[in-house]
């Protein structure tokens, strides 16, 4: 679980349009003044004693500093972890630039703070504070927080009580922000209920321009009603969920007998949002680009969103469809502008399954041509098993340097396959490797689950046998001994809004015999095994994102607990405490008559009401279910861009639709200008 | 390929800046400005930049050089504000010259520093002075990469004062502060002034109560004087191209 740098390529000089000199602006020599409420005076002295401080001095280019007595709305946004991990976050810095494109909108941004200068912080009284204007996070009006993964949530716990805000939304006053969730986790915020003010499902864009405009009217109005009145008006919406004014009910066996609203005009349901039209949309228009190093040190530009590839473990593509494409114009708009304001020399084309664009291969030979020997680098992450794949990266790789190759068929055996509607057949594998090899790829990664439902060890041993057939098909092929292939293999979490919700997870201690049956496996004949590399995690960290993932509103103590007891960046495998987790669910959830395996490795029955059943992803229920049952009986379901509709529910209940090309448009040569520019874009 | 050396400053919050952390953003400076680069040869061409003696981490410098290799010939002063706009406010281009004779790193013989120390009173601070000036030599110990290292602060030190003057540190503030002013030699293992103030320790039990703030003021020859001389100085041949 250890984080990974991105790669890094080789620095040139790019060339692009140049800045018309209307909009030019050559930034002040002095350094920044210190904002009236900055924490800065107090902060500074604090630094020299603390590793990497320079993560907490803010200055990126693309940071904007605006005057606090000017603005009406104050956003502070977080991505609680590391700042080296938040500040690629492509959510954050889509919210941050949307949100400060408003005229009377301020938007700042906060990271989780490393252990040693949070206890400086506390030695010295010093809040919780955004990096921007150094302002202390409990003098905003929102504090939004994005949620990739559960495992953030004890940096949630930590920030708002480092920011002196009451650590149960039912403490707070007026005087403190509205917490809000967002991201994919949000999607279940149930465990995390009692600490957050409201939850927002899906695409942040509009939302939070919503959630802007309502605060703005209120405020307006001479805040009637304060606190209650306006997250009422938030509820309202239909698209903010606000877990105090809904009630859980519980069974004698524990589980949820039902959830109700419990004031009136809340709807029982809350939808989640979903942006149409990307090509409206084209942020991050400024990226942030840090001083500090970071995970990723690129241009990302999502080229579409959602994803009905259905791959039955995959929240990601169950929770943003439909699909949504970026034109393949406004993509090569997005990189010239993003590269021209940003110096990076690394463009990433994501998605969730990059090359099922409709225009992938124009859009790919079309980048390559515009640049050619500027030594800008392009990768495509997230490519499918097929030759198709292998010609893309020929493309993206013609300046020179060579991106690694990852395929991930996810599951070894043909028939897991069937269960995870992963279509990929080891023929398909072993040809799409071969191709690689032969066209001069040294290594290519393969990446695999382990614990995914109704597995056995003969599916996971079987992951061997391909990596062997992989190596000695590319020997063959390629006449050389000189090829590798890295396997790597994370574990299955069941996730809310997927098929596999009602799934029972492996215990830990299957999982961790399995992977050493499969290490067995693989070194069984060293010739090949010499040529394997084998990474994997452990099963425990796992198990807990299991339980926060499914979790209910009883698996709030558990995490306060463990944020009590000193847990925090629970995403990093040096932080993570198995021990801490047990013993905390040990400790609370017997008094709730229920413990950690119930949430975990318990299969669901159809009629049980599940945590977040009263949140909408648009995904109907039933449909579900049945994607569930085909799984089990290892019944394959197809994409709906290619094949009828199979009724998942999304579009209908979300008035929405597949947006998809090909618009036959090609990108054009980049006149190239040569000479000095003067670049935009420095601090406001 | 035209050489042009350029002075830049690492100023307030932006002190915090790593050396590692400035070159990535300076590279990333110099796509943006489209300067154009000569690159070095090789499997993964580099950008032609060699740097001069850095100030530590969270140390702030108003004299900051580097040298970069152009692959065609650009105005120096052009090349100034193209960088400075390149960069965050706060990494700030002060000068570029297009260098000629001798090499960079062979004009940086010393540093001129001041150390601001809140709430130190300058007159115990003026008795640790004088007690280091007194002593022939002053070992001090430092965690450096290879382990801990014991090696005199004191010969390197050309002068060192407390600067009576400015009696109030440069951000204004009540809590009495202690100024001194440093001239230190270019020496292997170097002598920064966090080991002066090691030696402040050792000397005179010297304690700062809060963390120093430490800027860089000159870096460049030395005159016989001990004044330090801007080693751009003799590139500029007379004609300043440069603005400050």
């Amino acid at each position: 679980m250890a984080r990974r740098a991105g790669g890094t390529g080789v620095a040139r000089p790019s060339t692009g349009g140049r800045v018309p000199l209307g909009i030019m602006s050559v930034p002040s020599t002095t350094p920044r003044p210190v904002a009236a409420n900055s924490v800065w005076p107090r902060l500074e002295p604090l630094l020299p004693q603390v590793t990497k401080p320079i993560q907490y001095v803010g200055g990126e280019l693309g940071a904007v500093v605006k005057d606090w007595d000017s603005a009406t709305v104050r956003w502070a946004l977080m991505y609680p972890d590391a700042y080296e991990v938040g500040l690629p976050n492509q959510g954050v810095q889509i919210l941050y630039e949307v949100l400060n494109e408003l005229p009377d909108t301020l938007a700042e941004r906060t990271y989780a703070v490393w252990p040693d200068l949070e206890k400086l912080m506390r030695a010295h009284g010093v809040p919780q504070f955004t990096v921007d204007a150094h302002r202390p996070v409990r003098d905003f009006d929102l504090f939004g927080v994005s949620f990739a993964t559960e495992l953030g949530y004890t940096n949630l716990l930590a920030a708002i009580d480092l920011a002196g805000i009451p650590l149960l939304a039912a403490d707070r006053t007026d005087a403190d922000p509205v917490i809000v969730a967002g991201g994919h986790a949000a999607f279940n915020p149930e465990p995390i209920a009692d600490f957050v003010d409201a939850a927002v499902l899906g695409d942040g864009e509009e939302a939070v321009l919503e959630i802007t405009a309502i605060l703005r009217d209120w405020k307006a109005e001479g805040c009637p009603g304060g606190r209650d009145e306006l997250l009422l008006r938030l509820a309202r919406t239909e698209s903010v969920y606000v877990p105090r004014f809904y009630d859980v009910d519980y069974l004698p066996d524990g589980r949820i007998q039902r959830v109700v609203p419990n004031r009136a005009d809340v709807p029982f349901r809350v939808h989640k949002r979903t942006t149409m039209d990307l090509d409206a949309w084209p942020y991050p228009k400024k990226p942030l680009v840090p001083l500090a190093e970071t995970v990723h040190e690129r241009y990302a530009v999502e080229i579409f969103r959602g994803c009905t590839r259905g791959c039955r473990f995959c929240q990601a593509g169950m929770i943003t469809r439909p699909v949504r494409e970026r034109s393949i114009t406004t993509v090569g708009q997005m990189v010239q502008q993003g590269l021209e304001f940003s110096g990076f020399h690394e463009v990433g084309l994501l998605s969730l399954s990059s090359a099922d664009h409709s225009e992938i291969g124009d859009m790919c030979s079309g980048l390559a041509e515009q640049y050619k020997g500027t030594n800008v680098s392009l990768s495509l992450p997230s490519t499918r098993v097929d030759a198709f794949n292998i010609e893309l990266a020929q493309e993206l790789s013609r300046n020179g340097r060579r991106t690694g190759l990852t395929f991930a068929p996810e599951g070894g055996s043909e028939r897991i396959r069937k269960v995870i509607n992963k279509m990929v057949s080891k023929d398909d594998l072993i040809r799409t490797v071969v191709t690689a090899y032969t066209n001069g790829w040294r290594q290519v990664k393969l990446y695999f689950m382990c614990g995914l439902p109704t597995e056995t060890d003969s599916d996971v041993l079987e992951i061997a046998d391909m990596a062997h057939e992989v190596i000695r098909a590319g020997r063959a092929a390629t006449g050389s001994k000189d090829i590798r292939c890295t396997v790597s293999i994370g574990g299955f979490v069941p996730k809310p809004h997927t098929p596999f919700q009602w799934a029972a997870m492996e215990r830990p201690e299957v999982i961790d015999g399995r992977l050493k049956l499969l290490k067995q496996a693989i070194n069984a004949d060293r010739s090949l095994g010499r040529a394997i590399g084998f990474r994997y995690h452990d099963g425990e960290p796992s198990l807990i994102e299991g339980l926060l993932s499914r979790g209910d509103r009883r698996v709030g103590a558990v995490i306060r607990k463990v944020w009590e007891n000193g847990g925090r960046f629970d995403g990093w495998s040096e932080h993570f405490s198995y021990q801490r987790w047990v013993e905390a669910a040990a400790e609370v959830l017997p008094t709730f008559g229920v413990d950690l395996d119930w949430y975990t490795t318990r299969e669901r029955d159809e009629l049980e009401v599940l945590p977040w059943d009263h949140l909408d992803s648009g995904l109907d229920k039933d449909w579900l279910w049945q994607d569930w049952q085909d799984a089990l009986s290892e019944y394959e379901q197809d994409d709906c861009r290619w094949t009828p509709c199979f009724d998942c529910g999304v579009c209908p209940t979300m008035d929405t639709e597949i947006q998809i090309g090909p618009t036959g448009r090609k990108l054009l040569p980049l006149t190239p200008v040569n000479g000095l520019k003067l670049p935009t874009g420095a601090q406001q | 390929m035209q050489r042009v050396r350029i002075r830049y400053a690492k100023r307030g919050p932006l002190r915090f800046t790593s050396h590692r952390d400035f070159a990535r953003a300076f590279e990333r400076a110099l796509r943006r400005a489209g300067v154009p680069m000569a690159f070095s040869q090789g499997f993964t061409p580099h950008p032609k930049i060699s740097y001069a003696s850095a100030a530590p981490t969270g140390v702030a410098s108003e004299a900051e050089y580097l040298e970069i290799g152009l692959r065609e010939p650009v105005d120096p002063d052009a090349l100034r504000l193209a960088l400075d706009a390149a960069l965050s406010p706060g990494i700030d281009v002060l000068d570029a010259v297009v260098a000629t004779g001798s090499g960079l790193a062979d004009r940086i013989e010393a540093s001129q520093w001041r150390v601001e120390l809140p709430q130190v009173d300058p007159e115990v601070l003026a008795k640790a002075v004088a007690a280091f000036s007194a002593a022939e030599e002053v070992q001090v110990e430092r965690m450096t990469k290879q382990g801990r290292r014991t090696f005199d602060a004191r010969a390197a030190v050309i002068s060192i004062d407390v600067d009576v003057a400015s009696a109030t540190p440069s951000e204004a503030s009540a809590v009495p502060c202690a100024i001194l002013e440093l001239v230190v030699r270019q020496v292997t293992p170097s002598v920064r002034p966090d080991d002066v103030l090691s030696g402040l320790r050792v000397v005179a039990g010297l304690e700062p109560p809060v963390a120093p703030k430490v800027i860089r003021l000159a870096q460049g020859t030395l005159t016989a004087q001990g004044a330090i001389v801007d080693p751009l100085d003799a590139d500029r041949d007379g004609a300043t191209i440069g603005g400050r």
